[in-house]
Formats: structure tokens, sequence, C-alpha cells
């Protein structure tokens, strides 16, 4: 590093806008990760904490399941031969849809979640909703922006409940979710039957050609095999209108500004890279070995993605800490680990990429070689 | 021990020694000039070197012999397109000869890898270039411990060699302050010692200077070939130097006329350096 850091000192104008590119990219990397994290969040929480190992979706008979929480339905025999399946220690049925909350002079949209006391959410204060009771449990947020408190009447749809507790914050479709027994959800949605499953274990419902010893109808296993399908709660999250659009336009701009990360450093050593050539040459001929000249030169990029990542992932956390009070943005250890070491390695591959010139740099030319 | 202690210490050293060398068919020595004492540090043998030129080969050096050894200056003039500079990186290793052989501190080059043969550059060979071709980024003294750190000796015995660095920069004429300014801050004759002074810091068994004076008036030049002969002298260095100015060969201890590819006597042998 002995050139390259002197370089740097030398050429500290050109060195300093190249390192408050990199900045501002990681700045706005950070930020991104960051929002995708928390629009993730809003989308989608209600159904990735769900402390099961897959969801179930279903279809009505001789139709093709789909993971979509819009379209499933599971009906008895499904839910039957999906709780009697070996393999599988719980399938427990709940439903989703979308309503709107009043409480007393307000009304928000939410997302009505009707499921057993096992899936509902850690409780923040009150008791879970009692089946046939009319009760509901609002997360915590909610109830504190709309000044709702345990023990109040609220309408959800068009059934006027009673909270009976409040919940740690979680949402589906961006809307805070609202937890009741699943009775009470089919009153509220108007549907009869749940959305989905939420299953323990990775069994199936048995095929009626290797026999059953399920209890289940050999002819409910087979139906409830062709016309549910289950997938792990991750794959689920595509499932919920939009969440794949969404997360997928972020990430594929977040992947866009990684590239293009690593064409501007990239670019920017290749043009600092053929304006030394001459001074290449020369400690070539003087006894630099390509080695030693590239390791020099990648040093030089490091320091200067690591000086801009680093202070660019400071600005992105402050920012998001501001931002965070308005919009959806998720601030952890991997928020700004991720961008930041994704934009050190990127910018660092940009840049090996352009170094590898100094391998072809003749040291003839130092003795005045025109090649 | 320094470079300059070494003279200091060792006054044979710097003692020229009048005496006569292997002859060999083609060199200074043929052609009657003063030579030295002492087997040759610099040997080139029969070195033939071509390069393409369209379709067909243009020769560069044609069976070029030359024998120097340590403490002996030999300047070598001729026109553009003679192949002085072909001698020099071909002397340096920058160049493998078509036929013919290089041998350099007692090692054959043409047994040597690229590694190798970067490694004797590094340890054995000190270039002093035509328009000093300093690193705008570092100092005077910069300039010559970008040599030890080449050598892979660590950031201690980089900075355990500033030292070092600083008496021989003084040696060849540069102290205080200036020993810190960039080469833009320089002035050209400064700018050539610091190269010189870049060549020796490794200890080089062969010095190797191309044109060293084409960017001086005449008499920073000469001042510039004054040094050059004493640090020969002093640091026991087997010195090639290529120039085109007739005027300041006095200096040197051979003269060769360099002209197609081939080495021979000068027409009008300049005044050599008494001793």
């Amino acid at each position: 590093m002995f050139v390259a850091l002197r370089d740097i000192r030398f050429a500290r104008g050109r060195f300093a806008l190249m390192g408050a590119v990199v900045t501002l990219i990681t700045t706005l990397v950070v930020f991104l990760y960051g929002l995708t994290g928390g629009l993730a969040r809003e989308a989608s929480s209600a159904v990735s904490g769900l402390p099961v190992d897959r969801i179930v979706f279903g279809a009505p008979a001789g139709a093709s399941p789909e993971v979509s929480f819009s379209n499933s339905t599971i009906g008895p025999e499904q839910r039957r031969a999906w709780a009697q399946a070996p393999g599988v220690s719980s399938a427990e049925p709940f439903g989703v849809a979308m309503t709107r909350l009043t409480a007393g002079r307000t009304a928000v949209s939410v997302s009505a979640f009707g499921a057993s006391d096992a899936l509902l959410p850690a409780l923040v204060s009150g008791h879970a909703p009692q089946p046939r009771k009319g009760q509901a449990a609002v997360s915590e947020s909610t109830a504190r922006e709309n000044g709702i408190r345990v023990g109040d009447r609220v309408t959800l749809g068009t059934e006027r409940l009673t909270v009976s507790g409040l919940t740690a914050d979680r949402s589906f479709g961006h809307a805070p979710s609202v937890w009741t027994s699943l009775p009470t959800w089919e009153r509220v949605s108007h549907q009869q039957h749940p959305t989905a499953l939420a299953v323990k274990g990775d069994g199936t419902p048995r095929d009626t050609s290797t026999g059953s010893d399920s209890g289940a109808a050999p002819d409910a296993s087979a139906s409830a095999r062709t016309t549910t399908k289950a997938v792990s709660v991750d794959a689920a999250l595509a499932g919920i209108d939009g969440y794949a659009a969404e997360h997928g336009t972020l990430q594929l701009i977040q992947g866009f500004l990684f590239a293009v990360s690593a064409l501007v450093v990239g670019a920017f050593f290749t043009v600092w890279t053929v304006q030394r050539k001459p001074d290449i040459a020369v400690l070539k001929a003087v006894g630099a070995s390509s080695a030693y000249l590239v390791r020099d030169a990648l040093a030089q990029a490091l320091v200067v993605l690591v000086a801009g990542a680093a202070l660019g992932g400071a600005a992105g956390v402050a920012g998001g800490a501001l931002a965070a009070a308005s919009v959806p943005f998720e601030l952890g250890a991997a928020t700004v680990t991720v961008p930041v070491l994704a934009m050190v390695a990127l910018g660092l591959a940009g840049s090996a990429l352009a170094v590898r010139r100094i391998t072809s740099v003749d040291p003839l030319t130092a003795l005045g070689a025109t090649r | 021990m320094t470079a300059a202690d070494r003279a200091v210490n060792n006054p044979a050293a710097a003692t020229e020694t009048p005496a006569s060398t292997a002859p060999v068919p083609g060199t200074g020595t043929s052609a009657g000039t003063r030579t030295r004492t002492g087997t040759a540090v610099l040997a080139l043998e029969s070195v033939t070197l071509t390069y393409p030129d369209g379709d067909r080969r243009l020769t560069a050096l044609d069976a070029v012999s030359l024998r120097v050894a340590a403490g002996e200056l030999a300047a070598i003039v001729g026109p553009s397109g003679s192949g002085k500079s072909s001698l020099l990186a071909v002397a340096a290793t920058l160049l493998r000869p078509d036929e013919g052989r290089v041998i350099v501190a007692g090692e054959d080059t043409a047994r040597l890898g690229a590694r190798a043969r970067t490694a004797l550059r590094r340890e054995r060979v000190g270039i002093v270039f035509q328009q000093s071709n300093l690193l705008p980024s570092l100092t005077a003294l910069e300039q010559l411990l970008v040599v030890e750190d080449l050598r892979g000796r660590g950031a201690r015995r980089v900075r355990a060699a500033r030292g070092r660095a600083a008496e021989l920069l003084e040696s060849v004429g540069l102290d205080g302050p200036v020993q810190r300014r960039r080469p833009h801050q320089l002035s050209g004759g400064e700018r050539q010692r610091v190269n010189i002074a870049r060549a020796l810091f490794g200890g080089p068994s062969v010095l190797l200077v191309d044109e060293p004076t084409s960017a001086l008036d005449h008499e920073r030049g000469e001042r510039i070939v004054e040094l050059l002969a004493e640090v020969t002298r002093r640091h026991r260095t087997a010195t090639v130097l290529v120039t085109h100015d007739h005027g300041l060969l006095g200096r040197a201890d051979r003269v060769l006329s360099m002209a197609d590819g081939r080495l021979a006597p000068p027409p009008h042998r300049p005044e050599a350096r008494e001793r």
C-alpha cells in the first residue's frame, strides 16, 4: 500500500469524488434495503410470523390450487385430510380478508384474521379473543393510533366486537391485522370456509393407492392431494396480492444500483489505471512484480470503497432512522451490513477488472519505447 | 552500512585501477578504449535483437558484445534508431535477445523466467531514465523508499530505511527540505539527481543510464554526468551511459559508438577521463 496511500493523498480531489459517489450509492442502497424490509414487513408479517412450517392453499374440487390468499379456500374434507395426514402434527385453519375497523369516529383499513389461539401473535395486553363471544384482538400500534383500548367496542366490517386484547404489530397487504376466532371471521368476511391451513410437520395426505391408516376416507385424501398445495411460509408470501411485484421491483432497483456501483468504480479505476500507465511502467522497470502492483491497486480501491461505503452506511442509518417515523423502514444490522459489504465486494470486483490492465503494461515504455 | 558509507569506508572502491580486460570481440576493448580491472559485472555476448517490421524483421542489435566491469563507466553514443535503447533494454532484462547471452551480476539471464528476471532487475540493476520518470505522488525521499517496499521488506523496514535514503540523497547533492518535495516541485537537475539516487538505492551491480541529460541544459547536463562518474566509482557499479551529446563524454572510461545496431569505437574519440 506504499504507493496506493500516497496516490490517494496526492490525488485527493479525484479520490474524494469517487468516494462521494460510493457514499451516495451506498446511502441509497441502504435506504432502499431498509424500505424493502419495511414494506415486506407491512405486506406480510402476519403470515411470516405464523409459528408453522407450511401454508396449505386450497381450491374447490375440480380446480387447480394456486398460491394465492385471494383465491384459496379450504373445505372441511381438505382440512380433515391434512389434519389427519401422517407427519403433520397440526393443521390449523385460518381465514384472512381485507375489511374496515371502525372505532368511535375513526375508521381504518385492516386485514381480518380468523384463527385459533395457536396462531395468534404475542399478546401485549388483555386475552385472546374467545370463540362465539364476539371478541377481537387488535395490533398494538393500530390501537394506539386510533385510541382503542381493551374492552372497547369496535366494528369489524359489519360485526360489533369487543376488544379482548392487544397483540404485537402484524400486518397483511399493508393493512394492520385484527385477530378474531374463525367463526367470528366467517361472519365478518361473509365466507363459509377458511382461507388456508397453517401446517406443522412435513407430511402430506396419503395416497389411496398405498392404503390409508390416517383415518380419513381414501377419497378425501386423494382429493386433498390434488386440490391443495402446500408451500413453505416464505414461498406463501408470494400469495399476498402485489407482494411479489412490489418486492421484485425493489430488489431489481437494488440490483441495478449494485451493478451501477460496480461499473462506476470499475470505470474510475480503469481511467485511473490508464493515467498511471507511465508510472506503472517505471515501477515494473525498476523491479515491481505484477502481483505487487495489482495488490497495491486493489488495496487502493479497497480503501476508497470501505471509506465510501462506511460513510454511506452511516448516512443511510441516520436517514432511515429519521424516515422511519413516516415510511415503513426496517433498520437492523442486516439492513446496513449486507448492502455495505455488497457495495465493497462488487466495487472491488469492478476495480479488479480495471486493474488487470496493469499486467499488460510494458516496462519498456519507461525507456521510451512506443508500444 | 549505507551506499554512501561503503564508498567512505572502502577507499579502494573509489580508486581507479588501469588494467586490461579479457577482450571480447566487438567490445570497446578491441576498439582501444581504456579498460578496467576485474570480472565483467555486465556482459553481452554476440547479442542480436530483431523487431517485427511489417513483413520483415528489423535488426536492432547485430551481434553486439560488451563487457563492463565494476566501477567502470562506459558511454555509448549514436544517432536515434542506432540501437542504444535496445541495448539498454536487453541489459536491463526487459527484452530477451534473439541470439547471444546477457550476463548480469553472474546470472545468465537466458536461463531466467519472467519472475526471476524481474527479481534480478529489482536486486541488481539500477535504471536512470531519460526524463527522470519519477512517481508524481511521492516525495524525493519516498522515490527511494518505494524501492525498499518493492522488495517486500514491510512497513517497518521501509521506515527504517529512511535514514539511508536521506543520506543517499545528500550524497547526490539533495539535502534538507528538497527531500520532502514532489517531482513537480523540483528542477530538472534535481529530478535527475533523485532519479540517480533511486537507481542506486537498491545497491545495484549494474547501472543503466538512458539519455540522462536530454531535458537539461549543457551546464546541468555536465554536472549530472560528473555525478554519474562519481557514483560509478564510489558505488562500484558497472555503468552504461547512453547519450547523444558528445560533449558530455569526457567523464567516461570508455566511449563506444553505435550505428545500425553495431558497436564501434567513435570516429573522433573524445578525451576520456584522466585517472
